[in-house]
C-alpha cells in the first residue's frame, strides 16, 4: 500500500513541474540574448588568442579607429590621424574619454599596452600583430629594447606610431583588438584584473561586464563612462555559452535567443537546406578561404603539374551545392572577394585539363597510374571536413581512376604533423585578420614563414611580395600583390577550394547588429525595436 | 564421467548431494535436453534466427545490390527509401543498404572480438582476485582502478600516433579498459559466492582450486556475467563508433553502424531514416543477444522451473 | 579497524601517486602543445610562452614542481584559459554535475531495481518480456542519442520542458533521464537475473506457501543478496557520473564539469589534464572503497582483510 503512495507521490510531483514552461519568448527591453558558444580564453586585451575572446573584446573596450556600422571605417577614441608622407609615421591625437571607473583614458594606456605585448617576458601569442610597428619583432626577440618600439606618448593625448613599412590600411588595421589600450593605472597595481569578473576589471567601450558564470552566461550592461554612449541603445546582453549548435537552434526557434549562427557560431549543417528554404537565413561572404595545403617537399608533390591536376579535376560548385550547402562561392583564386576583386586563374571542374596534367605529370615522374603510390589526404576531427574530403576523395576516383587514402586526425596531433612536414595534402583554412589582401600571400612569402607548411618558395613571389611591402602607391600596391597571386596559382602550392561565407538567423525586432566579413560582430549600435 | 556434466550446481542447497546427483546424469541427454528447453523458448529463438539473419546478410548483403559503398551521387543525397535505394541515401548520395551491410562487418566484428577478449580477461581476473583475496585481490583491484582512472583519450592519442588507424588498433583500444566492469562485478559474485556451503563441501572433498573456481564459481556466476556480456557488446559497438570519430578506427568511406548512427544524429529532424536504419540493427543486434543469453542460461541451468 | 583504515588509505595513496605519474608522462608522450593554433606562432613568441609556463625545463623538475604544488593542494593555472587556476574551474564546475548525478544516479538505481524485480517475480511472463525490450533499448541507445531526441520530442515539439540550461528542476528532468536511461536498464537486467535464481530457492518457496507477502520476502531478503553486482556497478557508474558526461552537459548546456575533461586533451591544457584526473581518481577510489564496505555491510560472511582461504 505505502509503495502506491510514494509512487503516486512521485508521479504528480514530476508532471507538476511538467507545467508549460516559464522561460522568456521575447527580450525585456532593450536587451539582447546572444549565444557565444564558448567562453572566451582570455578577456584581457592584451592577451586575445580566439575569435570569441576578440569579439568580447570589442564590446568591452574600444581602439583609436572602429568599423562603423555601415562598414566605413570611423575615427574613435582618435579625433585625428595624420600621416607623415612616407606613410611610415602617424600621429594621433585623442578625444577626452573615461575608463569605466572615471579615470580618463590617456595615450599612455595605448603606449604601455603595446609595448607590455611585446615585452619578451609578457605571455602573449598574438604578439605578432604589432610586429607592423618599427621594431616590433626585434623587441619580442630581445634585440633592442622596449624604448626604441615605434610608438610613443608625446603628451597625454597624442600618440605617435612609427611604422616598419608603409601600410595603407593601418587605420582600419588599428581597430583591432591587438591596438586596444588597457588601464595602466590599474595593470601596474592588479596583475590579476583581467582574470575574471571583478571590481577591477576596468573597460573603455560602449559595454562592461557585470556578471560571468562559469560556462554558463556572462551578462553586459551598457557602459554610462563610455565616450560615445549617446549612440548605445541597448542596456543589456546576455550572452549565453552554449556549445551544442542543435540546442542553440532550437533555443533560437523558442524565441529564447535572439541570434544563432554566424559570426558567433555556427548553424548546423544539416539543417541548413531547410532553413534557407524558411527564407530567414542571411549569408554574407566571409575573408576566408579553404584549402588544402600541399607538402611540395614530397617527391611526388614536388610536381607542379601533378599539383595542378588535383585541383583542377575538382568539382567545387557540387561541392557546395550539395555537401557545405550555404551559399558559398568557388574559389579559383586565393585572395578572398570580400579582399580584393575576384579573379579567375583557373576553370573549376576542368577534369579534361586535369586527366592531361595527371597523365603529363604521371610521365615526368616515370611512373605508370599503376605504380603510383597512395596519397594521403588528412583532415582534423570535425563533420564538416570529413564529408568534404570523402566528396572530393569520390571525385578525384572519377577523375584519374586512382583512390586517395583519408586521414582523420586528432586536431593537436593533425597541427603537430603539419608543422613537422610529416603530411601529404592536408585541409586547412584562414580567416583574414585585417582588411590587407597581401595577408594571405604573406603566410608563403619566405621558405621560412612559420605558416609556410607547403615549404614552398619562389624568388620573384618573395621580390613582389618585398616591393609591394615598400609602396605607398595603392595602385602600383594592387598590380604588385596581383602579380604575386598569379605565380602562386600557376604553382599550386595550395588548391583553393571556396571562400566561406556566414549564415545566420536573428529575430525581426533585432536591428543595428553589424556583421563584418572578419568574422567580427559588433552590438554598438544594435537595437530591439518591437512591433 | 566427463567432466562436462558440472556445468552448473544451484545454490543453497545440500551442495554435495546435487554434486554427486549431477555427475551420474550422462553427457548426451543433458545437452539434448538443454537444445529442447532453448528451442521451446520461442522468444530465445526469435534471438537466435536474428543473429544468423544479421550474420548472413553482414556477408552477403552487399553483393545484393548494384552500389558499392564507397559510390557518391552528389544529387541523390538525403533521398529517402525508394525503389532505387532500398533504405535511402546518406549526405554524400551513398546507397545506405550497402553501407549498413558492410557497417554489420565492423560492428559485428569489432563488437564480438572485442566482448569476446573483454569476457575472457574480465572473467578470470575477476574470479582470480575474488577467490584468492586478501593482498592478491587487494592489487589486482588497485591495478584494475589506476588503468581506468587515467585519461581513455590519451591513451586513444597515443594508440593513433604509434600505431595508427585500422581494425587492430580499434580492438587494442577497446580491450585496454572494457574487461574492468565485467572484471568487478564477477569478483562480486564470487566474493559471495565463496563464503558458500558448497564450496567449503568442494574443499574438504579435495578438489582443486582450478577445479573449484571453473567448475563451481564461475558458472554460478552465469547471471550477471552474461548480463554484462549483453552491454558489453553496445558498448564496444559505440566505443568503436566514438573512435572512428576521432579518427583510430576504419577510415572513410568504411563506416560502421555506430559510425552511421552517428553521422545520422544531426540530420534526426530532415533526414530521420539516416539514424533509424543503423540504429534499428544495432538494437536489434543487442536484442537477440540478450535474449539468446537468458535463453541459453534458462536452458542449461536444470533446476529452473518454468 | 584503525590499522585497517589506515593501510587502506595509503594503498589509495599510492594508487593516486602511480595515475598522477603515468598521466603526465603519457601527457607529454603525445604530440601537440598547449599554444600552437591554426593561426601560426613565432618560434620567438612560442619559445616565450613556454619558458612563462616552465615548460622548457625538463620533465623530472616540471613534475616535482607539480607534485609540490598538489601537496598545497594547488593544481595550479590553466595553461589556455588565462588567468584562471584549476582549482577555481573543478570547484565552480563540481557542484553542478554532481546534482545532475545523483539526479540520475537515484533514477537510475530506483527505477532499475524496481523494473528488475517486477521482472523477476512475473519470469517469463508478459511483464518480463516487456521489462526487457525496454532495458535492450535503454542499452543499445546511447545516451546523447536519447538526449537529442528528448529535446527534439519533449522540448521543441510538446513544449513540456525547456530546451536547455540549469538552474531549476524542470530543467534537469530531461538529462537525468537521458544519463539514467543506460544504467537503469543494466541495473534492471543483473537485478533480474540475480533475483531469478534466488526466488526459485526452497525457503522462498517455504516462506510463500506460509503466506508471507511476496513483497516483504522480496525486499527483505532476495534483493539484499541479488544487489551485489548492482552495488558493484554504481561505483565506478557514481564517479563517473558526478564528474559529469561530457555529450549531456554539452547538448544540454550544463556548466559542469564534464567538458572540460574532454576540452583540456584536446587543447593539451596540461595543468588541466592533471587537475581533472586527480579529481576523477580520488572520487573513484572513493566510491569503490564505500563499495567493498558495503560488501561487509550486506554480506557479513565476507571478509576483505588480508585472513583469506
Amino acid at each position: 500500500m505505502r509503495k502506491w503512495v510514494y509512487l503516486s507521490l512521485s508521479v504528480s510531483l514530476l508532471l507538476s513541474s511538467c507545467s508549460k514552461n516559464q522561460i522568456d519568448r521575447k527580450p525585456q527591453g532593450q536587451e539582447l540574448r546572444l549565444n557565444f558558444r564558448s567562453e572566451p580564453l582570455s578577456i584581457d586585451p592584451r592577451k586575445p588568442n580566439d575569435v570569441t575572446s576578440s569579439q568580447f573584446l570589442k564590446m568591452c573596450f574600444d581602439g583609436l579607429t572602429r568599423m562603423g556600422p555601415d562598414g566605413e571605417l570611423q575615427l574613435s577614441l582618435a579625433e585625428s590621424a595624420d600621416v607623415s608622407e612616407d606613410q611610415r609615421i602617424y600621429t594621433l591625437k585623442l578625444r577626452k574619454s573615461l575608463w569605466s571607473d572615471g579615470m580618463p583614458v590617456t595615450a599612455y594606456d595605448f603606449e604601455g599596452s603595446w609595448k607590455t605585448m611585446l615585452d619578451p617576458l609578457f605571455p602573449c601569442e598574438y604578439a605578432s600583430d604589432l610586429f607592423i610597428l618599427k621594431n616590433g619583432r626585434a623587441a619580442k626577440n630581445k634585440k633592442c629594447s622596449m624604448d626604441e618600439v615605434g610608438v610613443r606618448a608625446l603628451d597625454e593625448y597624442t600618440l605617435r606610431i612609427e611604422l616598419d613599412h608603409p601600410a595603407p590600411l593601418f587605420l582600419s588595421i588599428l581597430s583591432t583588438h591587438a591596438f586596444y589600450p588597457s588601464p595602466q593605472h590599474i595593470t601596474s597595481k592588479y596583475p590579476h584584473w583581467a582574470d575574471k569578473a571583478n571590481p577591477h576589471y576596468v573597460t573603455n567601450g560602449p559595454f562592461k561586464l557585470v556578471e560571468w558564470k562559469q560556462s554558463d552566461h556572462i551578462t553586459l550592461e551598457k557602459s554610462e563612462t563610455y565616450w560615445d554612449s549617446a549612440h548605445v541603445k541597448l542596456d543589456r546582453i546576455q550572452m549565453l555559452l552554449i556549445e551544442d549548435e542543435n540546442t542553440e537552434l532550437t533555443m533560437f526557434d523558442n524565441g529564447e535567443l535572439d541570434w544563432a549562427g554566424s559570426p558567433l557560431s555556427t548553424l548546423p549543417l544539416d539543417a541548413m537546406p531547410a532553413l534557407i528554404k524558411t527564407k530567414r537565413v542571411t549569408t554574407f561572404p566571409m575573408a576566408g578561404v579553404y584549402f588544402y595545403i600541399l607538402n611540395t617537399q614530397d617527391p611526388l608533390l614536388k610536381n607542379v603539374k601533378l599539383r595542378r591536376a588535383f585541383a583542377l579535376a575538382i568539382n567545387r560548385q557540387e561541392l557546395i551545392d550539395n555537401v557545405i550547402q550555404s551559399g558559398q562561392s568557388p574559389a579559383t583564386c586565393f585572395i578572398p572577394p570580400a579582399l580584393s576583386p575576384e579573379k579567375q586563374y583557373f576553370q573549376d571542374n576542368d577534369v579534361l585539363r586535369a586527366r592531361r596534367l595527371f597523365t603529363e605529370a604521371l610521365t615526368e615522374l616515370q611512373l605508370t597510374k599503376e605504380q603510383l603510390p597512395i596519397i594521403t589526404l588528412s583532415y582534423n576531427t570535425m563533420n564538416s571536413h570529413h564529408k568534404i574530403a570523402q566528396a572530393i576523395q569520390g571525385q578525384w576516383f572519377k577523375a584519374f581512376g586512382i583512390h586517395v587514402a583519408l586521414e582523420n586526425k586528432e586536431w593537436k596531433v593533425f597541427l603537430d604533423e603539419q608543422r613537422h612536414g610529416k603530411f601529404q595534402i592536408a585541409r586547412m583554412g584562414g580567416i583574414a585578420n585585417n582588411y590587407d589582401p597581401i595577408g594571405f600571400l604573406d603566410r608563403y612569402r619566405y621558405l621560412s614563414s612559420e605558416e609556410n607548411f607547403s615549404h614552398w618558395t619562389n624568388p620573384r613571389f618573395t621580390e613582389l611580395l618585398e616591393s609591394a611591402d615598400q609602396t605607398i602607391d595603392e595602385a602600383l600596391r594592387t598590380q604588385l600583390i596581383a602579380e604575386a597571386e598569379q605565380i602562386f596559382m600557376d604553382e599550386m602550392p595550395v588548391i583553393p577550394i571556396y571562400f566561406y561565407t556566414g549564415s545566420y538567423m536573428k529575430q525581426p525586432y533585432v536591428k543595428g547588429v553589424y556583421v563584418s566579413e572578419l568574422s567580427d560582430v559588433d552590438l554598438k549600435w544594435a537595437y530591439v525595436e518591437m512591433q | 564421467m566427463s567432466d562436462d556434466t558440472i556445468l552448473f550446481t544451484p545454490l543453497s542447497s545440500s551442495a554435495r548431494a546435487t554434486v554427486e546427483e549431477a555427475e551420474i546424469l550422462p553427457s548426451s541427454s543433458y545437452w539434448k535436453e538443454a537444445w529442447i528447453r532453448l528451442k521451446a523458448n520461442r522468444l530465445a529463438m526469435f534471438g537466435l534466427y536474428a543473429l544468423c539473419f544479421l550474420i548472413v546478410m553482414a556477408i552477403l548483403g552487399p553483393f545484393l545490390s548494384p552500389y558499392s559503398y564507397y559510390e557518391t551521387h552528389l544529387q541523390l543525397k538525403n533521398q529517402s527509401p525508394d525503389a532505387q535505394f532500398w533504405l535511402g541515401t546518406d549526405e554524400l548520395g551513398r546507397d545506405l543498404f550497402t553501407r549498413c551491410w558492410w557497417g554489420a562487418r565492423i560492428s559485428l566484428f569489432v563488437g564480438i572480438t572485442a566482448s569476446l577478449v573483454d569476457l575472457i580477461i574480465g572473467v578470470l581476473y575477476g574470479s582470480i582476485a575474488a577467490f584468492f583475496g586478501g593482498k592478491t585481490d587487494e592489487w589486482m583491484m588497485r591495478i584494475a582502478d589506476v588503468l581506468c582512472a587515467i585519461p581513455y583519450l590519451l591513451v586513444v592519442i597515443l594508440l593513433m600516433v604509434i600505431i595508427g588507424s585500422g581494425i587492430t588498433s580499434i580492438i587494442l583500444a577497446l580491450t585496454l579498459t572494457g574487461w574492468i566492469n565485467m572484471a568487478r562485478i564477477v569478483r562480486s559474485q564470487i566474493l559471495q559466492l565463496k563464503q558458500q556451503d558448497f564450496v567449503t563441501a568442494a574443499h574438504v572433498i579435495g578438489a582443486s582450486n582450478r577445479r573449484i573456481l571453473f567448475r563451481h564459481l564461475i558458472p554460478n556466476a552465469m547471471a550477471p556475467i552474461i548480463v554484462t556480456l549483453t552491454l558489453t557488446i553496445p558498448s564496444a559497438i559505440f566505443a568503436e563508433a566514438f573512435l572512428s570519430f576521432l579518427g583510430l578506427g576504419v577510415q572513410a568511406p568504411i563506416a560502421s553502424w555506430g559510425t552511421m548512427a552517428n553521422d545520422g544524429l544531426p540530420a534526426l529532424r530532415y533526414y530521420p531514416w539516416r539514424l533509424f536504419f543503423p540504429a534499428i540493427l544495432i538494437s536489434l543486434t543487442m536484442f537477440s543477444f540478450n535474449v539468446l543469453g537468458d535463453g541459453l542460461r534458462d536452458a542449461f541451468d536444470p533446476r529452473l522451473k518454468k | 579497524m584503525i590499522t585497517y583504515l589506515a593501510k587502506k588509505i595509503g594503498i589509495l595513496l599510492l594508487s593516486l601517486f602511480i595515475v598522477i605519474t603515468l598521466t603526465f608522462f603519457l601527457m607529454h608522450a603525445i604530440p601537440g602543445d598547449p599554444f600552437i593554433q591554426d593561426k601560426a606562432i613565432p618560434e620567438e613568441i612560442l619559445k616565450a610562452m613556454h619558458q612563462h609556463y616552465g615548460l622548457d625545463q625538463p620533465l623530472w623538475i616540471q613534475f616535482g614542481k607539480y607534485l609540490n604544488g598538489i601537496i598545497h593542494f594547488d593544481l595550479g593555472p590553466s595553461f589556455k584559459y588565462q588567468g584562471r587556476t584549476i582549482n577555481e574551474i573543478i570547484s565552480q564546475g563540481f557542484p553542478v554535475s554532481l546534482c545532475l548525478g545523483l539526479e540520475a544516479l537515484c533514477l537510475a538505481v530506483f527505477g532499475g531495481v524496481s523494473l528488475g524485480s517486477i521482472a523477476s517475480l512475473y519470469h517469463n511472463r508478459w511483464q518480463d518480456h516487456l521489462t526487457m525490450v525496454v532495458a535492450v533499448i535503454g542499452i543499445s541507445v546511447p545516451s546523447f542519442i536519447l538526449a537529442s531526441f528528448l529535446q527534439y520530442l519533449l522540448a521543441m515539439k510538446l513544449d513540456l520542458l525547456p530546451v536547455a540550461r540549469w538552474g531549476t528542476f524542470s530543467q534537469s528532468i530531461m538529462p537525468a533521464i537521458a544519463l539514467a536511461a543506460l544504467p537503469m536498464a543494466f541495473i534492471a537486467r543483473l537485478t533480474r537475473a540475480n533475483m531469478v535464481e534466488v526466488l526459485q530457492q526452497d525457503y522462498i518457496q517455504t516462506a510463500r506457501s506460509k503466506g508471507l507477502s511476496v513483497f516483504r520476502i522480496t525486499v527483505r531478503h532476495a534483493l539484499r543478496n541479488a544487489l551485489f553486482p548492482v552495488i558493484t556497478y554504481l561505483g565506478p557508474l557514481s564517479a563517473a557520473v558526478f564528474t559529469g558526461s561530457f555529450a549531456i552537459e554539452k547538448i544540454f548546456g550544463i556548466p559542469g564539469l564534464g567538458q572540460w575533461f574532454v576540452t583540456s586533451i584536446t587543447n593539451r591544457d596540461y595543468t588541466m589534464i592533471m587537475g581533472t584526473t586527480i579529481f576523477y581518481s580520488a572520487i573513484l577510489m572513493l566510491c569503490i572503497f564505500i563499495v567493498d564496505i558495503l560488501y561487509c555491510l550486506m554480506d557479513p560472511r565476507i571478509k576483505l582483510t588480508a585472513s583469506d582461504v
